[in-house]
């Protein structure tokens, strides 16, 4: 599904650069639940946005489903991230003025979906995260919980190979951040690839393997017994 | 390509930021509300300008001859210029369509009288092409034609007043009144907004007059327009060209100033011609100012805007629009607010304008009205003025990087 080699990254500061990634290697099967960990400021964002098409690296091979990602259009890289990726943020990043169910259909409307199919199909996803009463509303009126469940449905509209997650629980309380784990277990469950980054231990443990990245290396990376969130709920 | 979605996105985005929208808009609106009144006014001078000059054919020329005041030839000083039909087929001849209408004229004071009135007329020869030259109008019957020069006619075209002042209520077309003792047939009646004393005319076929007063071919002067596509400057070099050609035939000094005089309306249409274009000058001045400060205006708010929305556009493309379609909401975006607030603009331009008509007039501003086609003109000007307008911040909207946008600070 995924593979990266000797990836490095550094961000200009000023005169000098912060080297962030020095030489990541990773690889990633289908139907695998990753979790990133790693201190704050350890490059687990930085590591998610390349993988996510959302920045380049400066170093090194990812080829994602067995296309090299190096050097892309602006123009390609919309198309590959509409067709491949799914994104889930910690601040939700939903659009103010549109309803929750406009939201979920953003990306099937960049897609070239027809409307009335689009709206159908994002009713479908608002289904499957239970809001489907709250579709009319704009992220205003919704929980922080509720926003993240329809950024999940958003991200799941497009029925994208990789799911890619940024401190998905980050902004949310204890019990809100273990139902929206259960939430991304069921999908994995359910087939779909699944990478999050998060520095909250408990929330690592319900992954099925776990990447530790310090200093811009990954130092630790092992399988794990994943705990169910439903024991939790 | 209508892509009614991406309509959809573009109103739905106004219209759930009404404020924002408001506040561009209301730039646009001001510079062309501004701009419409200041046109107005330019429009409205000018108006009165034009009404000042009359409606006589402006590209006309009259040839008077005279006495000379230079021996020339062998030739002594004081010898009377004469016309003759002749002269006129002559600078038909050398001048070909540079000339556009041209008659020879005789003037005869007349006594004139029907039934039991009687008064006192000036009488023109004419050929028919003078009808375009003074820019009479008929309003009954019909005007000196060929077959009268031909026929030698005893037919007449009077001017309003002569109809009003010999004949009353009754029409004057087919009756026949007395001039100096012989019956000419009124055939028709004209009008001239030159005024009364254009109206106190009566016009004759010039073979007639020449048959009836002398039997001679004989000519007062001479009235022609020259081609109106002609520029002024084309113009004046015209008349010099014509009066030189004539003192030539004529066999009279370059230097005299008084055998032959040419009175060119060229020379007043320059000046005329050169207000007018100053004019337009600083109308255009006005609304280029207006116009670009309207963009500079709406381009730094949609800026803003753009600003505002960084973190809407990162979304969108990290949900995988292209660049393209974030340069389509902006610049498309940009128009629907430029073309709309320039219209509202416009028309409450055109309202104040409509309001103060009146008080105007008394400025000598004449209908200081804003035509259809600078509305037209305006609206296909405030398309591309918004596109000016949103090309450069939606340009920069399109660079965001979905990255910068998302980061969470
Ligand atoms: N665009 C950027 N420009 C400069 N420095 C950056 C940029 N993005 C991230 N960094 C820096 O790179 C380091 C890693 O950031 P990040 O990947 O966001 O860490 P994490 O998500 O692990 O907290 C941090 O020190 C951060 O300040
Ligand atoms: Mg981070």
């Amino acid at each position: 599904m995924l593979e990266i080699r000797q990836l490095h990254k550094s961000y200009p500061i000023g005169d000098s650069s912060l080297h962030v990634l020095k030489g990541i290697d990773l690889s990633v099967k289908e139907g695998e639940m990753v979790a990133i960990m790693g201190s704050s400021g350890s490059g687990k964002s930085t590591l998610l946005n390349i993988i996510g098409m959302l920045d380049e690296a400066d170093q090194g091979d990812y080829i994602l489903d067995g296309l090299p990602i190096k050097n892309l259009t602006e123009k390609k890289a919309a198309i590959y991230r509409n067709k491949f990726l799914g994104f889930i943020f910690q601040s939700f990043n939903l659009i103010n003025y549109k309803s929750a169910l406009e939201n979920v259909a953003l990306p099937l409307y960049y897609q070239g979906m027809k409307r009335k199919e689009r709206l159908e199909l994002a009713m479908f996803h608002l289904e499957k995260v239970g809001l489907a009463d709250w579709a009319k509303h704009l992220p205003k009126e919704l929980s922080g919980g509720q926003k993240q469940r329809v950024a999940i449905a958003r991200a799941l509209a497009a029925d994208p190979k990789l799911l890619l997650a940024d401190e998905p629980t980050g902004a949310l309380d204890t019990k809100t951040s273990h139902e929206i784990m259960e939430f991304i277990q069921h999908l994995n469950d359910e087939g779909k690839t699944i990478l999050m980054v998060t520095h909250e231990e408990d929330i690592a443990a319900m992954c099925k393997r776990n990447v530790r990245l310090r200093d811009g290396i990954i130092i630790e990376d092992k399988m794990v017994e994943q705990v169910r969130a439903q024991l939790y709920v | 390509m209508f892509d009614l979605d991406l309509w959809r996105e573009i109103f739905q985005s106004i219209n759930m930021n009404r404020t924002r929208s408001l506040l561009s808009g209301f730039t646009v609106a001001f510079a062309i509300l501004l701009f419409a009144i200041l046109f107005g006014i330019a429009n409205g001078l000018q108006n009165t300008f034009q009404e000042a000059f009359g409606t006589d054919a402006n590209n006309s020329i009259i040839i008077y001859p005279g006495r000379t005041t230079k021996a020339n030839k062998g030739l002594q000083v004081g010898r009377r210029i004469q016309f003759k039909n002749e002269d006129r087929e002559f600078i038909k001849d050398t001048y070909g369509d540079k000339v556009q209408f041209i008659t020879s004229k005789v003037n005869k004071s007349v006594t004139a009288s029907f039934k039991g009135e009687k008064n006192d007329y000036q009488l023109r020869g004419i050929y028919p092409e003078f009808m375009f030259i003074e820019n009479n109008v008929v309003k009954e019957g019909r005007y000196i034609n060929q077959n009268d020069i031909n026929n030698k006619a005893k037919v007449v075209v009077i001017g309003k007043k002569v109809e009003e002042e010999l004949f009353f209520k009754e029409t004057a077309i087919g009756k026949y009144i007395n001039l100096s003792g012989i019956q000419y047939k009124v055939v028709g009646v004209f009008t001239d907004d030159e005024g009364d004393s254009e109206e106190s005319i009566i016009y004759i076929p010039i073979s007639t007059i020449q048959r009836v007063y002398g039997n001679n071919d004989l000519v007062d002067f001479m009235h022609l327009t020259f081609n109106p596509e002609m520029s002024s400057a084309q113009a004046l070099a015209f008349g010099m060209s014509l009066e030189n050609k004539l003192k030539e035939r004529f066999d009279v000094a370059s230097s005299d100033q008084r055998a032959i005089r040419i009175r060119n309306m060229a020379q007043g249409t320059q000046k005329v011609d050169m207000m007018t274009a100053s004019l337009s000058v600083i109308i255009l001045v006005i609304g280029f100012g207006t116009l670009i400060a309207g963009i500079v205006g709406i381009s730094n708010i949609m800026i803003f805007i753009v600003k505002e929305r960084t973190k809407e556009i990162g979304i969108r493309k990290a949900l995988g629009a292209s660049p393209r379609s974030i340069v389509s909401i902006i610049l498309i975006e940009s128009i629907i607010i430029t073309a709309i607030a320039g219209y509202v603009g416009l028309l409450v331009g055109m309202g104040v304008l409509e309001l103060a008509t009146p008080v105007l007039k008394d400025y000598f501003i004449k209908d200081p009205g804003v035509s259809n086609s600078l509305v037209a003109g305006a609206t296909i000007t405030l398309i591309i003025a918004g596109a000016i307008a949103g090309y450069l911040p939606a340009k920069k909207a399109s660079q965001i990087k979905p990255i910068v946008a998302l980061r969470d600070d």
